[in-house]
């Protein structure tokens, strides 16, 4: 490990309703790679992109070759030579390797492009990586592992002095990944300063030197990873108090019967062989990373996306589910976590939201039946206690709980009895929040089943009766809440 | 077209390769609906059919290079047809109302092409306007202005027999006797398309011009991040439609000896954005040639020569565009489906 080459300190960043970042250190040296650390929504993207000029910080001060820096934008930071290898790969799949790494600032021979020499330069750069990219290749017909090899050999092509990578390995396979870290060694060789963003504990202690953890955007603190352990850096990530009670037992009785079972569920890379059961009354989570496939298992189940193979069971029936349409025959209902894409037509009024999934029932002869519409919305406005002027409100004048509570109202009133509830109070305050907490656990009272799924710990711990955890597409653990910690749910979503 | 990687025995010949499939698809569908043509009507088999293909053929080539570039950027021009119309309407208004030199009226036809591609490409690129929306309404606006300009008449460029008529010869040359044999037609017109279709290749693939528009049709937020002038380039694709679309006006006067008459125009930009698809050109931006769309152009023309020989007039031929239209785009969804 060479000298300082980055220091970012008391780093302050605030959006509207949000303390994004609250004094965050971090510090990379000249060959060095150096993880950064912390759950879903930590603040680590965030701080990268004050790095970068994508976001302005708001105090806090960013020192580089021993000058005090701020960039405006990723160009400047570039310029400069810190440079990020993006999780979601910035590639232009219609033009080839070779004018990708080099789009921007073109060798040109007069008035035209100098695609030759381009790819004589591309290859140059692979060699010099040891990788074997034909740099005329269209980045289309890439492996994602090949397209980043090519963004980091774009980076490096910037004379790069600070590469950040996030979230590199989350796309990869095995061997993609040996190769990476084949790289990532070369590159702390020539002395440059990487910074490593990864969930995976087992990666963190063969690639990196210093780990710096944040939680709920603070600074928690920076470790040598040669002297520290595995649980050492989970308990930085989640040593936070948990101010809302947990349960502390399950409140399915022993005998309930199975309403849901699935097993063996396959759909793409995102759900393997997935299998679990849910019971009548039963408030099941799912728990897990960023991008560890829970969303993608929902989707799968209620027919929103293909599935490859698997069983699916509804009181004990096997069901064949194709489509959504499918899933809600068999009662299941999907409150989306995007609610404004998937959940509700915020253009349309209350009650015709509440109806649509059951509009059926409200046809007299060729028309609706407005009057019973009317009725039935209210009595839910009641139930769910949503507050809105009227049935006729437009739901794009509602608050996110409201609009939640609009979504529940519409699975409802179509007699669901398996809920899912996908991220159910992202976006939503906190007093909304116990409110709807309130309503999962009157729900699962009167008998239906809920699967949540849920990026929130706290949230996990305090409604969940059972948790399934979920890491890279695969169930790695199944908790019984009385002997769930933040410990052991962390650990079986880091695990690999 | 990409041919996939796990294609069969035939899509990954060399050769296939190299010349790319739909291209062959293509060359095959022109010489399919020429031998069709040809087996349905005696009268087809002609060279004056071959010259009235290529008469069809240059308008919506002009159009069709342009629209190209649109479709490439990822976005589209729906205003060539009408536009093209207009310019031709005010450059002929200017010969034969106000007296001016053939040669002006064909420059004020070409700068309206430029203006009208300034404006799409500033509603598209700076104002973020949907492209089939902002298009669309430089298509009404071009409608309406062409027969705002000359009252509603039609307007005739001068004829081949009078003064200024030598801009017939462009596209057309007709022998008198001195040299050439009489009433014998040379179509040199297709000398310039196909020099057209040289440069844009050029321009298409070996320029920063064309680089960045391919670069923005395949991920506009990458070609931002990677420092290219998005705003810049964008509009460009939008100005060298215009440009081409004033070519397409000159040419439509040039080679059809009716008058050019308002209103005419809207439905014929269909051909060329035809061309473009059938040629190989992605409606999802990125991906696209310009000799593609020259083999569209010919499938597009082939139909509109043809039609009439089989008793298919006027009609009829909106409706079996609009079916090849529905075809070609068809194919590109699937295309995309599969890759994606």
């Amino acid at each position: 490990m060479g000298e300082v080459i980055l220091t970012m300190k008391g780093i302050d960043k605030s959006f509207p309703g949000v303390h994004a970042l609250d004094h965050v250190d971090l510090e990379v040296c000249r060959g060095e790679v150096h993880a950064l650390m912390g759950e879903n929504g930590a603040g680590k993207s965030t701080l990268m992109k004050v790095l970068t000029g994508i976001y302005t910080k708001d105090s806090g001060t960013i020192t580089y070759e021993g000058r005090e820096v701020e960039f405006h934008n990723p160009r400047e930071a570039q310029a400069a030579g810190i440079v990020i290898v993006h999780q979601e790969l910035n590639m232009m799949n219609h033009l080839t390797v070779a004018q990708n790494i080099f789009i921007g600032r073109e060798f040109m021979k007069g008035k035209l492009i100098d695609d030759a020499r381009m790819n004589a330069e591309a290859k140059k750069l692979f060699t010099q990586l040891g990788i074997d990219i034909n740099p005329a290749e269209k980045m289309g017909n890439l492996t994602v592992g090949k397209q980043q090899m090519c963004e980091i050999a774009k980076a490096i092509s910037h004379e790069a002095k600070v590469i950040i990578f996030d979230e590199p390995s989350a796309a990869l396979t095995e061997a993609e990944i040996d190769e990476l870290f084949k790289i990532i060694r070369d590159l702390r060789e020539k002395q440059l300063g990487i910074v490593y963003i990864s969930h995976r504990m087992d990666e963190i202690k063969v690639i990196t030197d210093r780990v710096t953890v944040m939680r709920d955007g603070g600074y928690v603190g920076t470790l040598i990873t040669e002297q520290c352990t595995k649980d050492d850096i989970i308990n930085m990530m989640v040593g936070r108090v948990i101010y809302e009670e947990p349960k502390t037992k399950s409140m399915v009785p022993p005998d309930a019967p199975v309403v849901l079972k699935v097993e063996h569920l396959n759909a793409g890379k995102m759900v393997q062989d997935v299998s679990f059961e849910l019971h009548k009354g039963e408030i099941l989570g799912f728990s897990g990373l960023m991008g560890a496939g829970r969303t993608e298992t929902a989707r799968a189940l209620f027919g929103a996306d293909p599935k490859e193979s698997g069983d699916i069971y509804v009181n004990g029936k096997k069901v064949d589910i194709k489509s959504p349409e499918d899933a809600v025959k068999h009662g299941i209902g999907y409150l989306s976590e995007d609610r404004k894409r998937y959940g509700i037509v915020v253009g349309k009024t209350v009650a015709e939201n509440s109806t649509m999934a059951n509009l059926r029932d409200f046809v007299k002869g060729l028309f609706i039946d407005k009057k019973k519409e009317n009725k039935i919305t209210n009595d839910y406005i009641d139930r769910l206690k949503t507050k809105t002027p009227s049935v006729d409100q437009l739901v794009i004048n509602l608050s996110g709980g409201n609009q939640q509570k609009v979504v529940l109202a519409k699975w409802l009133v179509k007699n669901c009895d398996i809920l899912i509830f996908d991220e159910p109070t992202r976006g939503i305050d906190v007093g909304a929040k116990s409110e709807i907490y309130h309503l999962m656990n009157e729900l699962a009272a009167a008998g239906k089943s809920i699967i949540m799924i849920s990026s929130e710990m706290t949230e996990i711990l305090r409604m969940s009766d059972r948790i399934v955890v979920m890491c890279e597409g695969r169930k790695t653990a199944e908790i019984d809440i009385a002997e769930a910690t933040q410990e052991n749910i962390m650990h079986a979503a880091t695990l690999r | 077209m990409q041919t996939s990687k796990n294609g069969n025995a035939f899509t990954n010949n060399p050769i296939v390769k190299a010349i790319g499939l739909q291209r062959i698809v293509v060359v095959l569908a022109v010489i399919l609906e020429a031998i069709f043509f040809s087996a349905m009507s005696a009268s087809f088999r002609q060279y004056a059919t071959v010259v009235s293909i290529l008469d069809y053929s240059y308008y919506i080539t002009f159009m069709a290079i342009g629209v190209t570039f649109c479709l490439i950027s990822g976005g589209n021009d729906l205003s060539v047809g009408a536009g093209m119309i207009c310019y031709a309407l005010a450059g002929g208004y200017l010969v034969q109302q106000v007296g001016w030199p053939v040669w002006a009226g064909m420059l004020v036809t070409i700068v309206m092409g430029l203006c009208f591609g300034v404006l799409n490409g500033t509603m598209v690129a700076i104002m973020n306007l949907p492209p089939f929306i902002a298009t669309l309404c430089t298509m009404l606006i071009t409608r309406g202005l062409g027969s705002i300009l000359t009252g509603g008449m039609a307007v005739s460029w001068p004829s081949r027999k009078g003064v200024g008529g030598w801009f017939r010869s462009i596209f057309k040359i007709i022998g008198t006797g001195n040299g050439i044999p009489k009433g014998t037609i040379i179509p040199i017109g297709f000398a310039l398309v196909l020099l057209s279709i040289i440069v844009m290749t050029v321009v298409l693939n070996k320029t920063k011009v064309g680089r960045y528009i391919i670069a923005i049709g395949s991920n506009k937020e990458a070609a931002r991040l990677s420092g290219v002038n998005v705003v810049k380039y964008q509009m460009m694709a939008y100005i060298i439609s215009g440009f081409f679309a004033g070519l397409a006006g000159i040419a439509y006067a040039a080679t059809f000896s009716s008058s050019v008459a308002p209103g005419t125009g809207p439905g014929l930009e269909l051909d060329a954005i035809g061309a473009a698809i059938i040629g190989g050109t992605s409606m999802t931006g990125g991906q696209g040639s310009v000799i593609g769309t020259l083999l569209g152009v010919f499938v597009m023309s082939l139909l509109k020569t043809g039609l009439p020989y089989i008793g298919l007039q006027a009609n009829w031929q909106q409706i079996i565009t609009a079916l090849v239209l529905i075809g070609a785009i068809y194919i590109d969804v699937l295309k995309n489906k599969k890759t994606a």
